[in-house]
């Protein structure tokens, strides 16, 4: 279906499938019990999720696909924030215009900075984006912050205000990020039993931005295109001396992935009306290639997988403190309660990079290919224990 | 290349699903039945303290989180009430706010607005929090006022000391308990004047962003209006550890008063280079040369160690205070973390307690109920002498304090020596004073 095959529709209905029921399956804890700490079914974690799923997406388009690896996507996610809140600022809350042109800009300024670095391969194209990235995060920390000529309102980060002129805004519309009168807050609260789950309309239409992404990635890989980019990683050298410029092929990548960048930018202005010139620091540019590798390069489902699994530690685990601690182990002695939370103590809270990095270490070194890897091991190892439990006379070829 | 084969059948299909994804937003428009957002409904109310525990400024985190703790145990009745006994309202009466028990969730602002935004995002939607509070830095500060207003939840800020916060960036649902760089400004100038005379040059160093701007602009226009001149202002970057390069040229520029508009590791670093470079031992146009820093902290005089001895600023609060409140709350933080509160712990002390109290008068959680009971309200015994929460602007006008590092302290916190109280009455100002204009505060939203 959709010019897929039937693999890749399935992998596609899969996605779909736990985009929609996503409010419901992260929050699987009844909303009054001590194990509620751990729901991550609420707008904003569910919000993040699906866009930073984008920006690994189109990252792994470049990195996953031409191997060129970007150490600077966070300046693309940044330019589609700013372009969006300033469309907010002057036609007004419709997310419509602001989306288009956090995708248009960022998409010209990749076409610039991808027209420079893409000269160099390897390392020195690393670094020549990370320079690009950290020169934005600097002009738009302070340089055309001065209030002579206020582009991005510096550290205090771009947002609406009362006096913006917003030619568009009419008083029947939210004060709020809305799409056609849709405010992109309205959450429809579903209580069932005990269970409490957000239905949020920002979510679902950043999850419905996704599956749009996912679907013509799978479109890059399985084209000629793609072929092309795979090609550029296995061997740049070997493709030049048969008389072929790859450089037109990169760019086109290059521009995509930090189209996608440009979108996720986008949507994270959307859902929340202020652009913070922190997502163009180069943490947030490494960030995207960890959920990357995490998730597993290259893969499809990877990316996204990563993102999930990072935002969720980042939002879940910082929030852990000590007073939530002793009221787990409030059932043991007192000394022996103190005690474990001494020993918890340093991997929660502000721990959770400390967290974080160990599970990181941990995949990388016995999961090469990500998460994505850990799922297919997993596979085969229930499918060899159906196998033995009913041989069949098929043989099956080795691993 | 790939074939497509559009039948008539798949057209359906996908027409018939295209419509049920259209259709879908609909059922999100039902409001819920709620009052207000988060609306406390059992016996447990939930404040979101939200402060930086990485980055920068993790020490003044930390130090806020402790007060904010032992604000809730007081508030739930616990202790020995801290400065509930000493405040002038005395609606409080220790059994947590309106008879609900108070519950808090902390959350890790990393100093970034984004991350702030959206620990407190998760504060709100997650774990139902009807009072954000907290932030060390007046960006994230500002961002997540922001998004109080937005979401219809109180915003009690912490540590922010930029003009904006309640200047151009003020909201109806943010409250600021804090002075500002303006307030700074007027009550240094006479204290300078006294000490350094009025025929003065002045060099500017600036953290360049929002606070060191704002910053610099008040201290500049307070001292300028003494008959001060100011021969430079230079910007600094905020991620600057070394600052040699920015101190050299200051000897050369004919200036005999260094102003350091830096907070935390910066003005640790800046003042370190400053006192290196032999700036307080030169003599230009025939004076010592001297350093001010606007905006003083336990924290950071600890960080500067000996080179804050005899240099100038002004706080918010010190520990040494001997009105009833500070006692009170000195004693009662002493006797549970083991060392005096710094100015940050407080201020995010005070604010707990001035919504906790506001909710109890206005006997309602409704934020428009609490904007109300806090807008205009004057009370005592918080450590600051009287003070008003002004309502034109949500911003609390007390006695300021003008410190100075001390020469010979008797211990690691025993740093800073009051040099004068500026009364109220010197550092307020006009609610559409320039330097704060361009704001709103707009209506107050509820959320509902």
């Amino acid at each position: 279906m959709f010019g897929l095959n039937t693999k890749d529709t399935k992998s596609l209905f899969i996605v779909a499938f736990l985009v929609v029921v996503a409010p419901f399956i992260l929050n699987p804890f009844p909303a009054a019990s001590a194990m509620a700490q751990f729901n991550a079914g609420y707008p904003d974690l569910m919000q993040k999720f699906v866009i930073f799923g984008i920006f690994a997406i189109g990252f792994n388009i470049l990195f996953g696909l031409t191997g060129y690896l970007s150490f600077g996507h966070a300046a693309f996610l940044g330019i589609g924030s700013y372009s969006c809140v300033w469309m907010f600022k002057l036609l007004g809350y419709n997310v419509i215009p602001g989306i288009v042109l956090s995708v248009i800009i960022s998409g010209i300024f990749a076409l610039a900075i991808g027209f420079v670095s893409l000269r160099r391969s390897g390392i020195y194209f690393s670094i020549l984006t990370l320079a690009f990235a950290q020169m934005s995060f600097a002009l738009a920390y302070s340089v055309l912050s001065n209030p002579k000529f206020n582009l991005t309102n510096g550290e205090t980060g771009l947002q609406v205000y009362a006096n913006d002129p917003q030619w568009f805004h009419r008083d029947s519309l939210p004060d709020l990020p809305h799409l056609f009168g849709l405010s992109m807050r309205a959450t429809h609260k579903l209580e069932i039993g005990a269970w409490e789950f957000q239905l949020n309309a920002g979510y679902y239409l950043c999850a419905l931005m996704m599956l749009v992404c996912f679907y013509l990635a799978i479109r890059i890989f399985r084209s000629p295109f793609g072929l092309m980019l795979r090609a550029v990683k296995s061997n740049q050298q070997r493709m030049n001396y048969t008389g072929l410029n790859t450089r037109p092929y990169t760019l086109a990548a290059f521009v995509i992935s930090g189209m996608y960048a440009g979108l996720a930018g986008g949507l994270l202005s959307a859902v929340d009306p202020l652009a913070g010139a922190e997502r163009m620091q180069w943490t947030a540019s490494g960030e995207v290639v960890l959920m990357t590798i995490l998730g597993g390069a290259g893969t499809l489902i990877g990316p996204v997988l990563g993102a999930g699994f990072i935002k969720y530690f980042e939002n879940i685990f910082s929030k852990i403190n000590d007073h939530v601690l002793h009221s787990w182990f409030a059932f043991l002695p007192d000394g022996l309660e103190d005690f474990v939370v001494f020993l918890i103590h340093p991997f929660i809270g502000k721990g959770w990079h400390l967290t974080l990095g160990i599970l990181f270490m941990l995949v990388v070194i016995f999961l090469p290919g990500g998460l994505v890897e850990g799922g297919q091991r997993l596979g085969k190892w229930l499918h060899r224990r159906k196998a033995k439990d009913t041989p069949s006379a098929k043989t099956e070829p080795a691993e | 290349m790939s074939k497509s084969e559009v039948s008539r059948r798949r057209v359906l299909k996908s027409g018939a699903a295209g419509t049920a994804g259209l259709a879908l937003p609909t059922i999100f428009t039902a409001s819920s039945a709620a009052a207000f957002t988060n609306e406390p409904t059992g016996g447990t109310v939930t404040l979101g303290f939200n402060v930086p525990q990485t980055g920068p400024y993790a020490d003044e985190g930390a130090d806020e989180l402790r007060a904010y703790q032992l604000a809730v145990e007081h508030l739930n009745g616990g202790g020995d009430g801290g400065m509930l006994n000493t405040f002038s309202s005395k609606v409080l009466q220790g059994n947590g706010i309106l008879g609900k028990k108070i519950e808090f969730v902390t959350g890790d602002t990393q100093t970034k607005s984004d991350a702030a935004r959206a620990s407190a995002k998760s504060m709100i939607e997650k774990d139902g929090a009807v009072m954000i509070t907290g932030g060390s830095s007046s960006g994230v500060a500002i961002a997540v006022q922001g998004l109080c207003q937005e979401a219809g939840v109180i915003f009690m800020a912490g540590l922010t000391h930029s003009n904006d916060t309640t200047g151009k960036d003020k909201k109806a649902n943010g409250f600021r308990h804090f002075f500002n760089g303006y307030m700074s400004g007027a009550a240094l100038a006479p204290v300078l004047k006294n000490l350094y005379g009025t025929d003065r040059t002045a060099y500017h160093l600036t953290a360049d962003y929002t606070w060191g701007w704002t910053q610099e602009e008040s201290i500049a226009a307070a001292t300028e209006s003494l008959g001060w001149q100011t021969t430079n202002k230079v910007r600094t970057p905020l991620a600057a550890t070394d600052f040699s390069s920015y101190i050299a040229p200051v000897l050369n520029s004919g200036a005999d008063v260094l102003v350091l508009n830096h907070y935390g590791g910066n003005m640790v670093n800046s003042l370190t280079n400053a006192v290196q470079f032999g700036l307080r031992d030169k003599v230009v146009n025939g004076k010592n040369f001297e350093i001010v820093v606007p905006l003083y902290s336990r924290l950071m005089a600890k960080g500067a160690g000996a080179n804050v001895k005899g240099i100038h600023g002004s706080t918010n609060w010190h520990w040494t205070l001997q009105d009833e409140g500070s006692k009170a709350f000195v004693r009662s933080f002493g006797t549970k973390y083991g060392f005096p509160p710094s100015q940050a712990a407080h201020t995010v002390y005070c604010q707990t307690l001035l919504y906790a109290d506001a909710v109890a008068r206005a006997g309602s959680f409704n934020p428009c109920a609490v904007v109300e009971a806090l807008e205009g309200y004057e009370f005592d015994g918080l450590g600051n002498g009287p003070t008003l929460y002004r309502a034109e602007d949500h911003q609390c006008f007390k006695d300021v304090l003008v410190v100075r590092g001390k020469e010979n302290p008797t211990s690691e916190f025993d740093l800073l020596e009051v040099v004068e109280v500026t009364p109220a009455a010197q550092v307020s100002y006009a609610p559409d004073h320039p330097m704060f204009a361009g704001g709103d505060l707009g209506a107050c939203n509820s959320g509902a």
